[in-house]
């Protein structure tokens, strides 16, 4: 579903992205994983086609070089990180911009794009939330907002970066779990990174490992994640065990680095 | 429905009756019912035919064009550089646009209607030149803070300023009346004024409007917006070419006037919600009304003599400004 062949992405003279190959099937979620700095975001935004980048990029069998950015938004949308929203719209005017790929320059809404609009306030828990302003919203209800828009954007790829960088734990919870049901339930391929290695475990089909721009290890969580290919990631000591009670693996992070 | 239609008419209405006391008020108060008459090509005395016709007419139209124009553009720049305090005269515009307006007029003075014709295109490369400098100045990544966009603005300001005043040093007679005039207000204009700024007036102004949902975009950051589907480089060009376009318009035949696009757009904000695609229509009609209004008081306040218009929007602006930057400072844009 996403295809991603020798990708690669200057800042400058910085080689930020180098040579990536990736796949993540249809309905799979995909965590990236890798230390601040490690190209992450970057992946993303490239494949957003917000920065430029070389290589080969294929979504839903459609090649991504030469799309317009409204062919391109109807086939990935992008749940961003909640910083810098305007506060002043409406969340359902926010969401109602998801349709953009689907309207004219001026942006005229039929009946339809209200009902696309609405199912996917629904679909995030978000509905409730329609006539509020963005601005007197906590963190996990306008990441719930952003959810909701790119649901809007009706694509077949799912993007999300950083998406529980700001939330409490209940809230990170609550998220991954809606993106976990939504994944399955309306077969959407989704690429999420994360920082929390346990939560990445417990969510994604698969993952993979990333840090100074090259992909470093990617496979089922039990295969990628374990203490050694972690510790030389992140070049910290980490220690992983089972869950004792559910079937996943814990991250224990050493607290020196010894 | 009606929710949506209500703030038109009420702006409408506002515009309407701002028309009329237009016409109506100056050295010679004419009554609406001779108004009515005249307009509507009924008997009435030569002299009130007269003032209407060849003088409130005119002059009413070009500072309905102009406000518009003004008010248009401002809320185009304000969504453009998402900063609330974006306006076409604090951020340099309006005064890099009178440059190329007073060069154009310098090189040859504007006798015929296409010479006419050309003072606002001059004025328009002046202007946008302006406002590329100004941004590329101010811009820190792809955010503008307000301190930074109003003192670039302010520094080009004085620049153009000094260098019209150099040209007005030099030149003839008629270039110094004119340049009176930019500098504050209307007083020159006829039907002719008003023909060669309606085409640039209503095709900056219809590009603006027809750009709301882009502005909406934009509002959430480049990256957002085309993540969302919108040719941002293309989007932006068209609404900087617009929004400089309609300033450079109304600069070239009314001057340089401050303050009704900071003014204007905030209040159709406050009121009735930031969604471009009502708040661009919105702020021209009543930017319309507006600068109409402030052309009364500028007739009536020292009457039988005129202040310029520009003195009367600074002195309603200036204050409202200030108490923009606070609230808005405490709002966190800066």
């Amino acid at each position: 579903m996403i295809e991603i062949k020798n990708l690669n992405v200057h800042y400058g003279a910085r080689h930020v992205l180098k040579n990536i190959s990736l796949n993540v099937k249809h309905g799979e979620i995909l965590a990236l994983l890798g230390p601040n700095g490690s190209g992450k975001s970057t992946l993303i935004r490239a494949i957003s086609g917000v920065v430029r980048a070389t290589g080969f990029i294929q979504l839903a069998d459609c090649s991504l070089a030469g799309l317009s950015p409204a062919n391109r938004a109807r086939l990935a949308a992008v749940v961003p990180q909640t910083v810098l929203l305007p506060p002043v719209f409406t969340v359902l005017e926010t969401v109602l911009l998801g349709r953009t790929p689907y309207l004219n320059f001026m942006g005229q809404l039929s009946e339809a794009d209200r009902e696309i609009a609405r199912c996917a306030l629904v679909k995030a828990d978000a509905l409730p939330l329609a006539d509020r302003c963005v601005g007197e919203l906590s963190g996990g209800e306008q990441q719930r907002v952003l959810l909701a828009r790119a649901l809007a954007q009706s694509t077949p790829v799912l993007l999300l970066d950083e998406p529980t960088a700001h939330l409490d734990l209940p809230h990170q919870i609550g998220l991954l779990e809606l993106v976990h049901r939504l994944a399955h339930q309306e077969n959407l391929t989704v690429l999420i990174t994360l920082h929390d290695l346990n939560l990445a475990a417990r969510y994604a089909d698969r993952v993979a490992l990333i840090a100074d721009g090259e992909i470093k290890a990617e496979g089922s969580p039990a295969q990628v994640l374990s203490a050694d290919t972690i510790s030389s990631v992140y070049q910290w000591p980490v220690q992983v065990i089972p869950h004792p009670f559910q079937d996943t693996l814990l991250v224990l992070p050493s607290t020196t680095r010894g | 429905m009606p929710k949506t239609i209500t703030p038109f008419l009420l702006t409408a209405l506002f515009l309407l009756l701002t028309v009329l006391l237009s016409i109506a008020i100056g050295s010679v108060f004419i009554s609406p019912v001779e108004v009515w008459q005249v307009l509507t090509g009924q008997a009435a005395s030569e002299t009130s035919r007269t003032i209407i016709l060849s003088i409130r007419l005119p002059r009413t139209a070009l500072i309905l064009l102009a406000g518009a124009a003004l008010a248009g553009s401002g809320a185009s720049y304000q969504g453009l550089f998402r900063n609330p305090l974006a306006d076409p005269y604090l951020i340099g515009v309006a005064s890099g646009a009178g440059l190329g307006a007073v060069f154009a007029m310098s090189i040859q003075w504007p006798y015929s209607f296409l010479g006419l014709m050309a003072v606002p295109l001059a004025a328009f490369l002046s202007g946008l030149l302006t406002v590329f400098l100004v941004y590329w100045v101010a811009r820190v990544g792809q955010t503008v803070s307000t301190a930074n966009l109003i003192l670039a603005g302010t520094a080009f300001s004085a620049f153009a300023t000094a260098l019209t005043s150099y040209l007005m040093l030099r030149s003839s007679e008629e270039l110094r009346r004119a340049i009176g005039w930019l500098l504050g207000g209307v007083s020159v204009g006829g039907w002719g004024a008003v023909l060669a700024l309606l085409p640039y007036a209503i095709l900056g102004v219809t590009m603006l409007t027809l750009s709301g949902h882009a502005l909406n975009l934009l509002q959430f950051g480049d990256d957002q917006a085309q993540q969302m589907g919108l040719n941002v480089g293309r989007a932006k060009n068209v609404i900087l070419v617009a929004a400089s376009l309609t300033t450079a318009a109304a600069v070239a035949f009314a001057g340089i006037i401050g303050f009704v696009g900071l003014i204007v757009p905030h209040i159709v904000r406050m009121w009735w919600g930031p969604d471009y695609r009502r708040l661009i229509p919105l702020s021209v009609l009543g930017g319309a009304a507006a600068l109409l209004l402030a052309d009364v008081l500028a007739r009536i306040v020292i009457s039988p003599q005129e202040l310029p218009i520009g003195v009367v929007t600074a002195l309603a602006g200036a204050p409202f400004f200030l108490w923009v930057l606070r609230r808005a400072k405490n709002q966190g844009y800066w």
